[in-house]
């Protein structure tokens, strides 16, 4: 796997976002949740490096705590998504046409109810709570994983190397394992990371909302709420969780990106037959053996 | 009796893509079947292990040692396929799994039909690969599909297929994708191996000569029917059918034409 530029900036974006969470665990500038009057609505000083809010707290403190739910949500969700998702994929793509066409259906179904209307609706039956959000995000996400994840798999079934399986004995669960699984790894890891940003967006939009993660834990969506209304006095205040939030998504899509490049098998190949390492050179020369016989 | 085909017939919605098709192999005989793109060949010989895809309708029979094959699950084919009924691809490059290595794909089937464990499935590979004329089989086996060159990688194909010693060889056009100097090299392989396996082989072919090299009896295609069932020598001595008479006129034809020019080179 050779490292792009796009992987890069992607790995360290989102690697920031973690190391904030991590770094939340153990040490904050201030506690995120005191209260301090006295220094409300201050701006950037030496002290509170992004200012406090309305109730003196500061805002950095917040910021660092927040990438903690943000963060859980979005991967939590996404490890539902991928679950049932890609399990619902295979399993469509490899049953026959009369069960296949009404699953497909189904998964379109899901797959026309936009997202957050869907997380606003499960909030509105159980209550807004981070766990609402992770499976109501987890939910709406695992159908376009399943369509996606589908498609691929028809396309492996299809190749010749299935077909040479399958005329050798190899049974569906192990072409399933042997075959089809690490042949759409890499574009699951695309759609992983592709889903977490999403996730992430629709944490902070549910937050925002009041439909997401509850007070007092630190959220930047919730924060963006509460900040926006002093825009007028300083637009500095809601750029904090502005900025956090499109960092984190920037760096999840860039991952994808930078993963989906990374990843392509045919550039891969086209890359290996380049490089002049031990093996590769004597399988070249040995083709050219093979040839000239 | 080996395989035994009555009245095989395989329709895509209304259209007939085989057509009443009636032979049988004995064990140890070589067929081949001849035809052009569409004729119905590639299928009559997936029918022979079992694949013809889910759309397809069929009709008829296809006994395997006295066992349907035709509407057989699919866990009883698979106890057949790649144990007593081995398939050799048209395309070495996409019948081989991209990212599996090779050794590992040679030593499947052998894991799955003879309950071998991983080291000596993996042993048995390196054999396999030192008897389809693979060199230094140890590194070969390490190596992934796209490190090999395209004949190297049809005689992968092959292992695979021979790996249980297979009671009938089923060669799909084996060497229509690679070049003509590795040609020659791969069906010697596949006679020399089939021979010293007592396997049966049925072989999938355009190519009149070298279906001719390959096998005994030939069956002809033309638009799914079999036109004409017979020995090689009787197809070229006496053919009965038009479409046959015409195969064998343009395999005479290019040969002459290749005699014509060689002699005009040497004069």
């Amino acid at each position: 796997m050779k490292f792009n530029r796009t992987l890069i900036i992607g790995v360290s974006f989102v690697g920031f976002s973690l190391f904030l969470a991590l770094l939340s665990l153990i040490w904050t500038p201030f506690d995120p949740l005191e209260i301090n009057p006295d220094v409300s609505l201050s701006r950037p000083s030496a002290t509170h490096w992004f200012g406090t809010d309305e109730n003196g707290r500061d805002i950095l403190s917040n910021i660092i705590v927040g990438s903690r739910a943000t963060l859980l949500t979005g991967v939590s969700a996404v490890a539902i998504c991928m679950i049932v998702g890609v399990s619902i994929g295979i399993a469509t793509a490899i049953s026959p046409r009369w069960v296949e066409s009404p699953a497909v259906f189904g998964i379109d179904i899901v797959l026309a109810l936009p997202t957050v209307l869907f997380a606003i609706v499960l909030a509105a039956v159980y209550g807004p709570s981070t766990l609402t959000a992770i499976v109501a995000i987890g939910i709406a996400l695992s159908a376009s994983v399943a369509q996606v994840t589908r498609r691929e798999v028809n396309v492996v079934l299809l190749a010749d190397y299935v077909t040479a399986a399958r005329s050798s004995g190899s049974g569906t669960w192990r072409i399933v394992r042997k075959h089809i699984l690490p042949n759409i790894r890499s574009s699951l890891f695309v759609q992983a990371s592709g889903a977490c940003a999403i996730a992430i967006l629709a944490e902070s939009t549910l937050s925002y909302l009041g439909l997401g993660t509850t007070p007092p834990a630190p959220s930047w969506g919730r924060m963006m709420a509460s900040l926006q209304q002093f825009l007028l006095i300083d637009p500095i205040y809601p750029l904090w969780p502005g900025l956090a939030i499109v960092i984190t998504v920037l760096g999840f899509n860039l991952l994808g990106d930078g993963l989906r490049e990374a990843l392509d098998p045919t550039l891969r190949a086209a890359e290996e037959a380049s490089t002049t390492d031990g093996l590769r050179t004597t399988a070249t020369s040995q083709t050219k053996q093979e040839g000239s016989r | 009796m080996l395989v035994e085909v009555r009245n095989l017939t395989i329709r895509f919605g209304s259209r007939t893509v085989v057509d009443d098709v009636s032979f049988t192999l004995d064990s140890g005989q070589r067929l081949g079947i001849i035809g052009e793109s569409g004729s119905g060949k590639t299928l009559t010989s997936l029918a022979l292990i079992g694949l013809l895809p889910e759309t397809a309708s069929v009709t008829g029979s296809v006994l395997f040692e006295g066992k349907e094959l035709i509407g057989a699950s699919d866990r009883e084919l698979s106890t057949l396929r790649g144990n007593s009924i081995g398939m050799v691809f048209q395309e070495p490059l996409t019948a081989l799994n991209p990212l599996m290595r090779v050794g590992k794909q040679i030593s499947l089937p052998l894991r799955t039909h003879r309950g071998m464990n991983k080291r000596a499935s993996l042993q048995r590979a390196t054999e396999l690969c030192a008897r389809v004329g693979l060199p230094d089989p140890e590194r070969i086996v390490r190596s992934y599909p796209h490190q090999l060159s395209g004949g190297q990688r049809q005689r992968i194909g092959l292992a695979i297929a021979l790996a249980c010693s297979p009671r009938l060889l089923i060669a799909d056009e084996p060497t229509t994708a690679l070049d003509v100097t590795v040609q020659k090299e791969v069906l010697a392989l596949i006679e020399g191996l089939v021979r010293e396996e007592g396997s049966a082989l049925v072989f999938v072919s355009h190519d009149l000569p070298v279906v001719s090299s390959m096998t005994d009896r030939v069956a002809v295609m033309n638009q799914g029917r079999v036109v004409e069932l017979a020995d090689i020598n009787t197809l070229f001595s006496r053919a009965s059918h038009e479409y046959s008479r015409m195969l064998v006129r343009t395999a005479r034809q290019s040969d002459e034409g290749l005699t014509a020019l060689t002699t005009g080179a040497r004069r």
